[in-house]
């Protein structure tokens, strides 16, 4: 039982890093309705950054923690008035494409600026583990869960309660009438394109201690956030959370205790969560049905 | 329509023809080797851009389907004594069923989804391979000169007065495949399917409602489409004389959609332009720069900037080009 626990804890843990990652899928889809392919690569980029900063700068964790949030900020906001919003007239393939160039782009800067080499990153919480009703627990794994946690809190703060965030959920809901009443809404999508940098980013730099980095680091977690975020409904928030903790939470069980799957075939069953919940309930667990206008 | 403006495409596929057969006598047999792999990147663009470009159904899985038509030809030959030439269509053939399948859950996948779903087939496509050792080799792979009996490219043939080294042979097979490619799919595309693929493309509603059945021409667009990628893995399996797991990554797959968008959605001989593009694009941006990551910043940055000056594609170019001169 105690050993069962520990997989759940441990599956929460990477379960936040994939909640994460989702939520920044979510916003982009609310605010834009684009699946952003590069957000994987956005978030590898931004570790770096923090990487860098830590380890050739000689910064220390939270401060470059920081740091790497707001340039992320100011990045991902960039990247949507500069190349996405250009593109954004004519058929969703258009935007789809520029997504998947910007993946390519920014996988080859990565490489580029800072080789393919795999990197030791330093995690700011203690690896030892503490003993709670008789399970052993990472310090790690509490903090992670943690970390996103808070993010989430403040999130939700954010939209529910300033009226920016009123603003920009206005320009993502109804952008004709948002306008009407003096919204700026390009200005409010660039603000979401900006925070969903900042939670890739988060979920890179909480991932990147027990992964490593190297560039490709986020290839399989973009995977992991996809699932999540269809599993929740790809345009709820609280579904990106839920649904990154159970596909955490689920996976690891699954991978621990199904021989058949193991470590190896996690990323296929993630496929097969990704084709079931979009032929049986393509809205998931919390998500509206679409309603198709003729 | 002017009977010259009738011709002008068959004159212009004559001409290419009349090019590709007696190109090997000109370069060497290192570069005869190269354009041996556009011939195979055309094939497996002719195929994803009638699902794409003709169809509108975006598939950034396609490396998965080439991974099939590889593995089928590696399989026939290592386990099952087929000889490698026939082995081609039987790939074409597997894929193809794959694709059909695949194509039927995709059905109720629009745009944005079905970019997803099949993104995440290529991504998982690797650990699958790795994971069903027993049948593919694991990660090791197979290889394919292991039987060298088995290799038609060790018999001699002559052709325009030349005896073919490995390289010519498996030049003359790559484009003879892939011109036979290219008019099947200028046959498909032109009559009333390919006006059935567009129909889809361009409103659902206004298709179904003109009597096109979605269901059919959708998977149909698939099967199709998974059959040339299946061809295409194939010739790339025959021509490496070598497949494992990473032959086919994920990134192959987005070239290849890199590839149709360069040469230009629903456009055919653009695409010439586009497996060009794949296939020199490692090369060119060695100049610029040795790092290994220069290819993929140059394909990117490219990419996008095609969407902003010229969402046609190289097809597009052309056409624009064409009205100029009109004017």
């Amino acid at each position: 039982m105690a050993d069962f626990m520990q997989q759940v804890v441990a599956g929460l843990a990477s379960g936040s890093i994939y909640a994460s990652l989702a939520l920044a899928l979510v916003l982009i889809h609310r605010a834009t309705g684009v699946i952003n392919f590069a957000q994987g690569e956005m978030a590898t980029f931004s570790t770096y950054i923090a990487w860098t900063l830590t380890t050739n700068h000689g910064w220390n964790y939270w401060p470059a923690f920081a740091a790497t949030l707001v340039v992320s900020f100011v990045g991902g906001a960039a990247i949507h008035q500069g190349i996405i919003r250009p593109n954004e007239k004519g058929s969703v393939l258009r935007v789809v494409i520029v997504t998947i160039g910007l993946l390519l782009a920014l996988n080859g800067l990565v490489t580029l600026i800072w080789s393919g080499e795999v990197r030791a990153v330093p995690s700011p919480f203690p690896t030892r583990t503490i003993e709670i009703a008789g399970v052993a627990i990472s310090i790690q794994d509490i903090g992670t869960i943690g970390v996103v946690l808070a993010t989430v809190v403040v999130l939700w703060l954010l939209f529910q309660y300033t009226r920016i965030g009123l603003a920009m959920r206005a320009a993502a809901v109804n952008p004709a009438e948002a306008r009407l009443v003096g919204v700026r809404v390009a200005w409010m999508l660039s603000l979401g394109w900006g925070l969903a940098a900042v939670l890739g980013a988060i979920s890179g730099m909480l991932a990147a201690p027990s992964l490593f980095l190297d560039p490709n680091l986020m290839a399989a977690l973009l995977i992991y956030a996809f699932a999540a975020a269809v599993l929740g409904g790809i345009d709820s928030p609280l579904g990106a959370v839920v649904g990154g903790l159970t596909l955490g939470v689920g996976l690891n069980l699954i991978g621990t205790y199904v021989d058949f799957v193991g470590a190896d075939l996690r990323l296929p069953v993630a496929l097969l969560v990704i084709l079931v919940v979009l032929l049986v309930k393509p809205s998931g667990i919390f998500g509206k049905t679409e309603v198709k206008r003729v | 329509m002017s009977r010259s403006r009738a011709l002008a495409p068959v004159v212009a596929f004559v001409v290419l023809a009349v090019v590709v057969a007696v190109l090997p006598s000109f370069v060497s047999a290192f570069r005869a080797q190269q354009l041996a792999y556009v011939a195979i990147y055309l094939v497996a663009l002719l195929g994803l851009n009638i699902l794409t470009g003709y169809t509108g159904q975006i598939s950034l899985g396609h490396g998965a389907f080439m991974a099939i038509g590889g593995y089928t030809t590696a399989i026939l030959m290592t386990d099952h004594g087929v000889k490698d030439v026939w082995t081609i269509p039987l790939a074409g053939l597997v894929a193809g069923i794959v694709g059909f399948l695949f194509g039927i859950p995709a059905l109720r996948l629009s745009g944005l989804y079905l970019a997803l779903a099949t993104f995440a087939v290529a991504v998982s496509m690797p650990a699958v391979i790795k994971r069903f050792e027993g049948f593919t080799g694991g990660g090791g792979g197979i290889n394919l000169f292991g039987v060298p009996e088995l290799t038609a490219s060790l018999t001699p043939v002559t052709v325009l007065g030349r005896e073919l080294t490995f390289n010519d042979w498996i030049y003359y097979l790559c484009w003879t495949i892939a011109l036979v490619g290219y008019v099947v799919a200028w046959l498909l595309v032109r009559g009333r399917t390919g006006r059935a693929f567009r129909a889809v493309r361009d409103s659902e509603s206004a298709a179904q409602s003109a009597g096109v059945s979605l269901a059919s021409y959708k998977t149909l667009a698939f099967g199709v489409s998974a059959a040339y990628a299946g061809v295409a893995g194939s010739l790339f399996a025959i021509a490496t004389t070598f497949v494992n797991p990473d032959t086919f990554p994920v990134a192959l797959s987005i070239l290849l959609l890199v590839g149709v968008v360069v040469g230009g959605l629903g456009s055919l001989a653009g695409l010439i332009a586009g497996a060009v593009f794949i296939q020199f694009l490692p090369i060119w941006s060695q100049e610029v720069s040795k790092s290994p990551g220069a290819p993929a910043v140059v394909s990117g940055v490219v990419l996008i900037a095609l969407m902003f000056v010229l969402p046609m594609g190289f097809a597009g170019l052309v056409d624009r080009l064409r009205a100029l001169t009109k004017r």
